[in-house]
C-alpha cells in the first residue's frame, strides 16, 4: 500500500464520522439500515449475539452473500475477517470490499500475529481496548480504530471502559516531556512515531469509533460524549423489536448527542431492546482476543 | 464572516478547521435551533454519505429552512456528498435540495479501491490537488452552470450563481484556494445584503 492509498483509506473513515455503521445479514436488512440512515453496513452471516450463542468456530462470511449486500445498497460495505487471517482478507479485497474489519468477534486464526495490513490496498478497521493496542494496529496499517466492547451482549460497559482508557492514556501521553516518549513507547510496545503524533495532537492519527454493546440512542450518545467519532451497532438493531425505528433513532442520537431533549424524544416507543447479557454472565470475553 | 457548516454527518470538522485557519468564523448546524438568530454569510454542505444527510435533513426539519436560504442566494459550498445534495438530478440516488441544474452520478468511480488523488486545473486558480473518496462526478450541466474543473473529461467542479460544488475534497488537502474562493463569494453576498438593507432602511 502506498502512502497515498493509506491517506485515501484514512479519508474514507473521515467521511464515516458522525455516522452509524450497522451489522446486517441479508440484502433486506442492508436496505432497512440504509433507509434508516446507516453511513455504512457490516455484512456478516450471523450477528455477534448469534455467533456467541452458536459457539464453535466463526469465519469470514460467504463472498456471495457479501456481494448480494454490495448490490443492494449504495453506501460503503464492510466485512469481517479473523484476526491474522490474511487469506480471508485477500478474498475480501478481491471482491472490492470498502473496509475490512479484522475482528475479535470471529475466531482468531493466529494467536500471535495480526494481518500486515500495509500489504493491502483496501482499508482496515481494528478493535482496541487501550492506546497501546490502537497504536500497534495503526502501526500494522489499520486506517480506523474502534473500541472492543463485548459484542452481542447489549452491555455497553466494556466499550465505555475502552473509550475512557484510551482518552485517559492520550491525556497522559500529551503531558509527557519529549524525552520521556522513548521509554513510554518501549513500555507500551508501540512505534515511537505514532506515540509522538499522539503527544503532539492529543488524539489518534486515525478516526476512532465506539463498538460493542451499543443498544439504545442513549448508549450511542454516551459513547459520543466520551469522545467516539461514530458508532458501530451490531446485534442491537436487528435483535430488537422495531429495527427500522431503533436504527433511525440511533442515527439521530449520534448527530445530536448533546441534546437531551431530543434524546428523550428519540428514546420513546422504540419497542423491545435486545435482551442483554452482563459481562459476568458470559463465558467468552472476545475483547481478550488479539492484543 | 460567519459560515454555517452542516454538521449532521461526515467530514464537517475538516471544513471548519480550514475556514477558521483563513479567518472565517464557523458554527455547526445540527438542528433547527442552531439557525436561530445566526448571521450566516455562507453555508458548507460537507462530504459524508448523501443518503444519511438527506434522511437527517428531513428528520431534523432542517430541509425547508436551508433550502429557502440556498434558493434565496446564500453562498453554498458543496463537496462530494454536498454536490449530490445540491444536484437537480442524481444518477443512482434521489435528489435532495435539487437547486442546481446538474446531473450528479453517485459513486462514479466505484468502490473504495477506485478512490484516488490527482491534480487538475481549476478555472482562475491554476492547478489544485483533488482527493476523490468514493466520489461522484457531474454527468451533465445546464447552460447556466459554469464548469470550473474536469478530470478525465468529467466535470468535477462547477458554479451556478452562488452555488459552488466540487466532486473532490478540498478540505482534505492543505491547499486553501478553493475555500478562499468560496469566502470571496460569501463576502460579496454580505456586501449585497447590507446594501439592500441600507436601501430598504
Amino acid at each position: 500500500m502506498t502512502q497515498e492509498r493509506y491517506e485515501l483509506n484514512k479519508n474514507l473513515a473521515q467521511m464515516l464520522k458522525g455516522g452509524v455503521i450497522m451489522d446486517v445479514t441479508t440484502p433486506e436488512q442492508a436496505k432497512i439500515a440504509e433507509g434508516a440512515g446507516a453511513c455504512a453496513v457490516m455484512a456478516l452471516e450471523r450477528i455477534p449475539a448469534d455467533i456467541r450463542a452458536a459457539g464453535g468456530v466463526s469465519r469470514m462470511s460467504d463472498p456471495k452473500m457479501i456481494r448480494g449486500i454490495q448490490q443492494a445498497v449504495s453506501i460503503p460495505v464492510m466485512a469481517k475477517v479473523r484476526i491474522g487471517h490474511f487469506a480471508e482478507a485477500q478474498i475480501l479485497q478481491a471482491i472490492e470490499i470498502d473496509y475490512i474489519d479484522e475482528s475479535e468477534v470471529l475466531s482468531p486464526a493466529d494467536d500471535v500475529y495480526h494481518i500486515d495490513k500495509t500489504k493491502f490496498d483496501v482499508p482496515f478497521v481494528c478493535g482496541a481496548k487501550d492506546l497501546g493496542e490502537a497504536l500497534r494496529r495503526i502501526g500494522e496499517g489499520a486506517s480506523m480504530i474502534r473500541t472492543k466492547g463485548e459484542p452481542g451482549t447489549g452491555d455497553v460497559v466494556q466499550a465505555v471502559r475502552h473509550m475512557r482508557m484510551m482518552a485517559s492514556e492520550m491525556r497522559r501521553v500529551a503531558g509527557l516531556a519529549g524525552d520521556e516518549l522513548y521509554e513510554a513507547a518501549k513500555q507500551m510496545r508501540v512505534p515511537l512515531g505514532l506515540l509522538e503524533y499522539v503527544h503532539e495532537n492529543g488524539r489518534l492519527p486515525v478516526v476512532n469509533f465506539a463498538a460493542g454493546g451499543v443498544a439504545t440512542p442513549a448508549d450511542a450518545a454516551l459513547m459520543m460524549q466520551l469522545g467516539a467519532e461514530g458508532v458501530f451497532v451490531g446485534s442491537g438493531i436487528f435483535k430488537s423489536g422495531n429495527p427500522a425505528k431503533r436504527a433511525a433513532a440511533i442515527v439521530q442520537a449520534v448527530t445530536n448527542y448533546n441534546d437531551a431533549q431530543l434524546l428523550a424524544e428519540l428514546s420513546e416507543d422504540l419497542g423491545e431492546a435486545m435482551v442483554g447479557v452482563n459481562e459476568q454472565e458470559i463465558e467468552l470475553l472476545m475483547a481478550e482476543r488479539g492484543k | 464572516m460567519r459560515i454555517g457548516i452542516l454538521a449532521l454527518q461526515g467530514a464537517f470538522a475538516e471544513h471548519a478547521a480550514m475556514l477558521q485557519r483563513i479567518g472565517a468564523e464557523c458554527f455547526e448546524i445540527r438542528k433547527v435551533a442552531d439557525l436561530d438568530g445566526q448571521e450566516m454569510d455562507g453555508l458548507v454542505v460537507p462530504g459524508g454519505e448523501s443518503t444519511v444527510m438527506t434522511k437527517l435533513l428531513h428528520g431534523l426539519k432542517l430541509f425547508e429552512p436551508l433550502r429557502r436560504e440556498i434558493t434565496g442566494g446564500l453562498p453554498v459550498l458543496g463537496t462530494c456528498a454536498g454536490l449530490i445534495l445540491l444536484a437537480g438530478r442524481v444518477e443512482g440516488g434521489r435528489p435532495c435540495f435539487a437547486c442546481m441544474d446538474i446531473t450528479a452520478k453517485r459513486n462514479a468511480y466505484g468502490r473504495q479501491l477506485g478512490s484516488f488523488e490527482t491534480e487538475a486545473p481549476f478555472a482562475g486558480l491554476g492547478t489544485v490537488p483533488m482527493v476523490f473518496v468514493r466520489g461522484p462526478y457531474i454527468e451533465s450541466a445546464g447552460k447556466n452552470v459554469r464548469v470550473l474543473a474536469r478530470v478525465d473529461g468529467h466535470i468535477v467542479a462547477a458554479r451556478q450563481g452562488n452555488m459552488l460544488v466540487t466532486a473532490f475534497h478540498p478540505e482534505l488537502s492543505r491547499d486553501e484556494r478553493i475555500h478562499r474562493y468560496f469566502l470571496k463569494m460569501a463576502e460579496g453576498y454580505g456586501r449585497e445584503k447590507s446594501a439592500v438593507e441600507t436601501h430598504c432602511g
